[in-house]
């Protein structure tokens, strides 16, 4: 595996690889960067260790851009989050701030350059009523009209129908846990408002504890249906896994525990192994062994590796291994079932697919 | 459309990995239809087959105002003579590309029809000469203009109407890494039998303007904000509007005679 990597997944195992590359190569290069919605990322990378020099004219009219591009993303989501703690000021809501808002707020370097679409919020579920009030007071308007949806979400899923600003657009997904309520994991979410770590100097706006926000990014990652993401999702565990366990004593053992007891020992276990396999990411031997119970085994661990090693390589049809879409597509299935139980989920997919399609 | 547009087979890095192909399945054969790709991926819905040429251009405007940031892209025809630019945003109907195809065909050199490219370093326009578009009453228009002009077959029933190409001139070709000094800002407006007028507009209203047309400027921010600055400060600018071409034409001859000789006075 290590040496048929497709070129962006070399690139981001080691970036030096760049300096020998001929024109061809950047084509290349760029174009799976692309596919994967890491171009910025990668823009970043080179810059910080000092390789753009090697990058062709041509190149940078498109590195440049990339970096142009999140650097006005980068804008944006700062004043939408000013808009936030405006909106919910003074009503004892504390607001904490998930995946790509979150790295990006907290400055994680690993993060420079990361484009998303949403902005992605946890706020205690009995306060859950009080900040989509003060959130649609200032202009965020839920998406999702019909009552199925509205019912949907509110009943059985992780956060409210998507709210949407009526002038700038911009789109939060306000979650009150981290999985969808019909899940057959049930972390504690109270475990984890108890550890939350304020963004400096901002009285309203939170992350996850550093051992929590690898625990959500792998869960999130996970659980997900579509993989046009996936690779990006992996660098971020990536980059969490590389900054923390440098920054944090034990690091591993207190992970490991912590996963216990969020019942989140199975993504932690993905998480780990596919971030190793994929990306080389340093992980102690021994390690994944010690998470408890609930890792796949023998034939199971086989299938999810044939799957996952297809599906999280990056999206663009040069990295597409034999089997790659139908690897997502099965995926795409389980993500289904992962979030409820069938019993709940056919009769859903049946209303999903009886209802007339909204003209848009 | 492109003859004259040099092929680079051996050339091994592109900025866009495009192509149009006929879909699978039945509509390959059935009311056949036409489909954009960008490296394998489809970011508009197919459209009927007799529609392809149209779909090229405007899969190529997408590309670029999508995503070429490190320059400011507004949505503006730009023509150049004696190396200043003429940049004329308009909202479509404003008659913009018919004065921008009449232009090029009276002397005027093509930039771009569509796409003004404004350098975040030294606000220079940078020339992306394609084949001008044309909607409904203009293809004639511009066919009387300038009987010599090549124009493409014409796609009925598209979203914009009937649209027709207009083929860029060779020279004009030959000279696309000539970039030009922003000279003059003028916001057209074809009103039917009115009579010409041009009126000097505001340095802050034509920013104002210039940053509505804009594609990336909220993206660019700051760096946006000093490349319009530029444009504006280098620039006379103008409302105007004009019912007859000719007329339209020789007073923006008569702002670039005025514009060299104060160039040479100034030297």
């Amino acid at each position: 595996m290590p040496h048929n990597a497709p070129m962006l997944v070399q690139f981001f195992r080691n970036p030096e690889t760049v300096s020998v590359f001929k024109r061809g190569d950047w084509d290349l290069l760029l174009r799976q960067a692309q596919g994967a919605d890491v171009l910025p990322r990668l823009s970043f990378l080179l810059r910080e260790k000092d390789l753009l020099g090697s990058a062709p004219e041509q190149v940078m009219v498109h590195l440049d851009s990339a970096r142009n591009l999140s650097e006005g993303y980068e804008r944006s989501v700062k004043w939408e989050v000013n808009r936030i703690c405006h909106a919910l000021r003074g009503r004892d809501v504390p607001v904490i701030l998930l995946k790509g808002a979150a790295y990006m707020l907290a400055e994680m370097p690993f993060a420079r350059g990361r484009v998303f679409s949403d902005i992605d919020l946890l706020v205690e579920r009995q306060k859950l009523d009080t900040a989509e009030r003060a959130l649609f007071l200032n202009g965020w308007l839920s998406s999702h009209l019909d009552e199925y949806d509205q019912r949907y979400y509110r009943q059985w899923m992780h956060e409210l129908p998507p709210l949407k600003h009526m002038k700038r657009r911009s789109v939060l997904d306000v979650h009150h846990t981290i999985l969808p309520l019909t899940a057959s994991l049930k972390p504690d979410s109270s475990k984890l408002f108890a550890d939350i770590v304020p963004l400096q100097d901002n009285p309203y706006i939170f992350t996850l504890s550093p051992i929590d926000m690898v625990l959500h990014s792998a869960t999130h990652l996970f659980h997900e249906g579509e993989f046009e993401h996936g690779f990006r999702g992996l660098l971020d565990l990536d980059g969490l896994l590389r900054q923390f366990s440098a920054e944090i004593d034990d690091f591993w053992t207190v992970l490991i525990g912590r996963a216990a007891e969020l019942d989140l020992n199975k993504p932690l276990y993905y998480a780990l192994r596919y971030s190793h396999k994929i990306l080389l990411t340093p992980i102690p031997s021994g390690s994944i062994e010690k998470i408890g119970d609930g890792v796949p085994k023998g034939l199971t661990a086989k299938l999810m590796d044939a799957l996952f090693m297809r599906a999280l390589q990056p999206y663009h049809y040069s990295c597409d291994k034999f089997g790659a879409s139908l690897a997502r597509w099965l995926l795409f299935v389980r993500s289904h079932y992962l979030r409820m139980p069938f019993y709940l989920l056919i009769p859903h997919l049946l209303k999903k697919a009886m209802k007339p399609k909204k003209q848009l | 459309m492109y003859a004259d547009y040099s092929v680079e087979p051996e050339s091994d890095f592109f900025d866009f990995h495009i192509s149009l192909e006929k879909p699978m399945g039945v509509r390959r054969w059935v009311r056949p239809q036409v489909q954009f790709y960008v490296d394998r991926l489809t970011p508009f819905k197919p459209l009927p087959l007799d529609q392809a040429f149209p779909m090229l251009e405007w899969g190529l405007n997408w590309c670029v105002s999508t995503r070429i940031n490190n320059q400011l892209t507004i949505h503006a025809a730009v023509v150049e003579k004696n190396g200043y630019a003429l940049i004329l945003p308009g909202d479509p109907g404003s008659g913009k590309s018919t004065l921008c195809a009449a232009l090029v065909n009276s002397g005027w050199r093509l930039l771009s029809d569509e796409l003004t490219m404004v350098s975040l370093a030294d606000g220079r326009i940078f020339p992306l000469p394609r084949p001008v578009s044309l909607k409904n009453e203009s293809i004639k228009v511009i066919q009387r203009f300038s009987p010599d002009a090549v124009i493409s077959r014409i796609s009925h029933d598209t979203s914009k109407g009937s649209v027709a190409h207009m083929r860029v001139p060779t020279e004009h070709v030959d000279r696309s890494t000539e970039t030009a000094i922003p000279g003059w800002v003028v916001f057209p407006k074809y009103i039917a039998g009115s009579p010409l007028t041009l009126e000097p507009l505001s340095k802050g209203q034509a920013c104002i303007r210039l940053i509505e047309n804009s594609f990336n400027y909220s993206i660019l921010s700051e760096k946006g904000f000093e490349a319009v600055t530029k444009v504006i400060d280098s620039s006379d600018c103008f409302d105007f509007s004009y019912s007859v071409l000719d007329d339209a034409i020789s007073e923006f001859d008569d702002l670039a005679a005025l514009k060299s000789g104060e160039s040479q006075n100034a030297t």
